[in-house]
């Protein structure tokens, strides 16, 4: 077999001292950047590169793959502990992971995202290396009219997983789709909405609004006499720092549908990884017995979407090895090392350099029994760490949101932007809006516009192209039927129990 | 035991640190400190290894380091503005490129700065040429018949670009208003997804860069019509050039070049410039400059004056075509 002597070999590259050294530093500081808040993996990555360039090749990109997904695995540690996502993946873990926590059930929570992510990560290298190539075909029907119906579902995903009321869910989506709009219109190259301000020409960054809705606006909360109960809930109610027997029996079909939904959705540039984990959390709450669990700490509502990033953080190499094409930020500047170790990123890779792909792939599978191993013991020390007084603790979350949002693009304004958002996410919690929608709205927003117009502008501004196209007009019949749920009166009970579970 | 002779040398360079930090501008003994070398792009692009190559061996020559800052946004106008606006010691250079100091006048009305009026010209480092590509099952099969269909057929062809401002969208354009043809133009965010969409045979053509385009055409996975340069590209021996293959008015490479803010001393900027001449000239900068399908420039090309008149005429030539689209 062909496959079992590409792995061989694979694993004897990765299996030398350096390359072992390399995963295991990427995978450390993977780990790292995820669990500090606002620390990103592309910026991190940017940083780390210039670093690489003295390094054989080889390891150089096994390092900054560690760098990728490791970042995965600890970015649901900061959304479970003080409920703000590190990456725009781990927004939806959030939701039911810091329920969790407060119900004193951090540790838990912590270990199923880590176990998820393995189990997530060894089926996505087992993937990568069996259906790489056939797999590329989807990546490569993806036009932009499928990539737009794909966001419209996206969308509504973000309705569905509202646990309170759908209107402002909605209201939520669309401040979401407004905030992504600011920047330079892609057509035109006009400014929008930038106020002049050359910062905001390049748009709104996500780590900015993601650290002031999520990470300032719940520090404010946290401070507000009134959550002085919830906090000491969060620090003194800790019991059993490990899943039990039905916290596992409860998640293995739940890692098993996001591991599926991550691998496939990953697959697809862009904004494939954060649609996967929305799109698992909402499957979940789709498939429960009693949906209501969603958003009060049901331990699936981790379990998936953690497996469905994880899977896809790892699935969306497939375009990069096989086509050489990079799908998302962090593949293009894996492509910039590439280049500059000489190694061309191509259609060939695969033949010219199988060292490489090969030792890359295998070097997932050990990377991912690092994290593991690295992550599970780590669970006690993060759950002690919510017993930090409060008055020690948000200075430091306030320091290190500050810091990541600044060394995205080294610029001032960015953290004032973000200060601003805290005030508004402020505003929103005390009303019940929720800021996970708001952050899908501006994440989905570029992609659906610009997949919008790129259709029209190709299809001559014939609308019928998102129809046409079957892959297109599937999705949007899913989209049809989720929203027709939804919308129905005489489904109306059917929707309370999906949507409105927790109103009043 | 330190000895005497190095007691002295340290003491030397002690006066010497304090001596460049009293009068940074003392030409005569530059560079004293860690010169820092913007790069307006990311990482690993184009840009960005083709100044590391060079900035790696003219650290060696001038004896202190060179460390490269990427700094990113707005099509790279972000970064040179900053440049502009940087002490003109000769400690703060930038890798300027086609659309930060040409493309960017008729792009961006509100420039904050002038390529010729706020930098003073250094060096030019290499191009990298740009050739006319097309998906693979795109009818026509030379360029001669590309030009005749994309004629015959502008109103139903795409043409892809990485989005405004971008090289690829630059020479686009240029292409286009020489065969005076208006095709939709369809933007990408950068050119990994434009080159997705062409290699799915979403879009009929675009113009980019050769870095990005070897291994596709290699493969089969797209087609090459011709390389906008006079000269073929050792990379790609088949492809011909558009001279040869009929439209000699069609020529365009990405050129990137150092640039230092306006006022360094001529001294400095000699000193610079033969530090870069004298990489060009290495055979392993050469080889690696090669290996990506860039143009190194000739003897004659590589003078600060002769950067100036490049400026002069990029700015020239892509003024009337980039107007209209901004």
């Amino acid at each position: 077999m062909e496959l079992f002597a590409n792995l061989a070999h694979g694993f004897a590259v990765a299996f030398s001292p350096i390359n072992l050294l390399m995963c295991l530093i990427g995978a450390l500081v993977g780990t790292l950047v995820g669990v500090l808040p606002g620390i990103g993996t592309i910026a991190t990555v940017a940083m780390l590169l210039p670093i690489t360039f003295g390094l054989p090749p080889v390891g150089a990109l096994i390092m900054l793959a560690g760098i990728y997904y490791g970042a995965q695995y600890g970015g649901s540690t900061t959304s479970i502990l003080v409920n703000i996502p590190g990456e725009a993946t781990s927004v939806v873990t959030a939701l039911d992971g810091h329920q969790m926590a407060k119900q004193g059930r951090a540790g838990p929570a912590l270990a199923i995202a880590a176990i998820g992510s393995f189990f997530a990560g060894c089926v996505a290298t087992v993937l990568i290396a069996v259906l790489g190539a056939p797999l590329t075909k989807l990546a490569l029907a993806f036009g932009p009219a499928e990539y737009f119906s794909l966001m419209v579902l996206g969308l509504i995903f973000a309705v569905v997983l509202a646990k309170g009321s759908v209107l402002k869910a909605v209201a939520m989506i669309v401040f979401g789709l407004l905030l992504s709009m600011v920047g330079s219109d892609i057509e035109t190259g006009a400014s929008r909405m930038a106020f002049n301000i050359p910062e905001l020409a390049d748009g709104l960054g996500f780590a900015t609004v993601a650290m002031g809705v999520f990470g300032f606006a719940e520090i404010i909360r946290n401070l507000d006499h009134g959550a002085e109960m919830d906090r000491n809930l969060v620090q003194q109610k800790i019991t059993g720092l490990m899943p039990t027997r039905k916290d596992l029996v409860d998640s293995t079909p739940a890692i098993l549908r996001g591991t599926v939904l991550g691998s496939i959705l990953g697959i697809l540039p862009g904004g494939g990884a954060v649609i996967a984990s929305f799109a698992a959390y909402t499957l979940e709450k789709k498939l429960a017995k009693d949906p209501s669990r969603f958003g009060r700490g049901a331990i699936e509502g981790v379990a998936s979407p953690e497996s469905a990033n994880n899977a896809a953080a790892q699935t969306s190499f497939i375009p990069l090895l096989t086509l050489g094409i990079p799908p998302n930020a962090v593949m293009a500047l894996m492509v910039g090392a590439m280049t500059i170790h000489g190694i061309v990123p191509g259609p060939q890779v695969m033949q010219k350099q199988p060292d490489l792909v090969w030792g890359m792939i295998a070097s997932m599978w050990i990377g991912n029994l690092m994290l593991i191993i690295i992550n599970l013991p780590l669970v006690g020390i993060w759950v002690r760490l919510l017993r930090v007084p409060y008055r020690l603790m948000f200075p430091s979350i306030v320091v290190f949101c500050a810091i990541g949002i600044y060394s995205v693009n080294n610029a001032p304004v960015d953290v004032v932007l973000a200060g601003a958002f805290g005030l508004v996410g402020y505003w929103l919690i005390k009303h019940d809006f929720e800021p996970a929608p708001l952050l899908l709205g501006m994440v989905l927003g570029p992609l659906m516009e610009e997949n919008l117009r790129r259709a029209l502008l190709i299809s001559r501004g014939d609308w019928s192209v998102f129809l046409s196209r079957p892959l297109s007009a599937v999705l949007l019949a899913i989209a049809a039927g989720l929203l027709v749920l939804a919308v129905l009166p005489a489904l109306r009970a059917k929707r309370d129990e999906v949507f409105v579970e927790s109103e009043g | 035991m330190m000895s005497i002779r190095s007691l002295a040398g340290a003491c030397l360079s002690a006066f010497a640190a304090l001596s460049a930090f009293a009068a940074p501008a003392s030409a005569q003994n530059y560079p004293t400190r860690t010169i820092t070398m913007i790069v307006p792009f990311a990482a690993g692009g184009p840009t960005d290894v083709i100044s590391r190559i060079v900035t790696a061996h003219m650290a060696q020559t001038l004896g202190q380091s060179i460390v490269i800052e990427n700094v990113v946004g707005a099509g790279g106008t972000t970064a040179t503005t900053r440049a502009a606006r940087a002490a003109n010691d000769g400690y703060t250079l930038i890798t300027g490129h086609m659309g930060t100091h040409a493309a960017s006048v008729p792009l961006y009305p509100k420039l904050a700065y002038h390529p010729e009026k706020d930098f003073e010209p250094v060096a030019l480092l290499a191009g990298t040429p740009i050739l006319i590509l097309a998906r693979k099952d795109f009818p026509p099969k030379d360029l001669k018949e590309f030009v005749a269909y994309v004629k015959a057929n502008a109103e139903k062809v795409n043409a892809a670009h990485a989005g405004i401002g971008s090289v690829s969208h630059a020479s686009c354009e240029l292409l286009n208003s020489i065969l005076d043809v208006k095709p939709v133009g369809v933007p990408f965010n950068g050119t990994g997804p434009a080159m997705n969409a062409l290699v799915a045979g979403q879009v009929d053509y675009m113009c980019d860069q050769i870095v990005n385009a070897v291994p596709q055409i290699n493969a089969g996975t797209i087609k090459a019509y011709a390389v906008a340069t006079p000269e073929r590209n050792p990379s790609l021996p088949n492809v011909p050039t558009t001279t040869e293959a009929g439209l000699p008015a069609f020529q365009a490479q990405a050129w990137n070049a150092v640039f230092a803010p306006k006022g360094t001393s001529p001294a400095i900027i000699a000193t610079l410039n033969a530090a870069a001449i004298k990489a060009l000239d290495d055979e392993n900068v050469r080889k690696r400059l090669l290996e990506l399908g860039s143009v190194i420039p000739a003897p004659a090309n590589r003078t600060p004056e002769a950067l100036a008149t490049l400026v002069k005429n990029e700015i020239a030539k892509w003024t009337p075509v980039l107007k209209p689209a901004s």
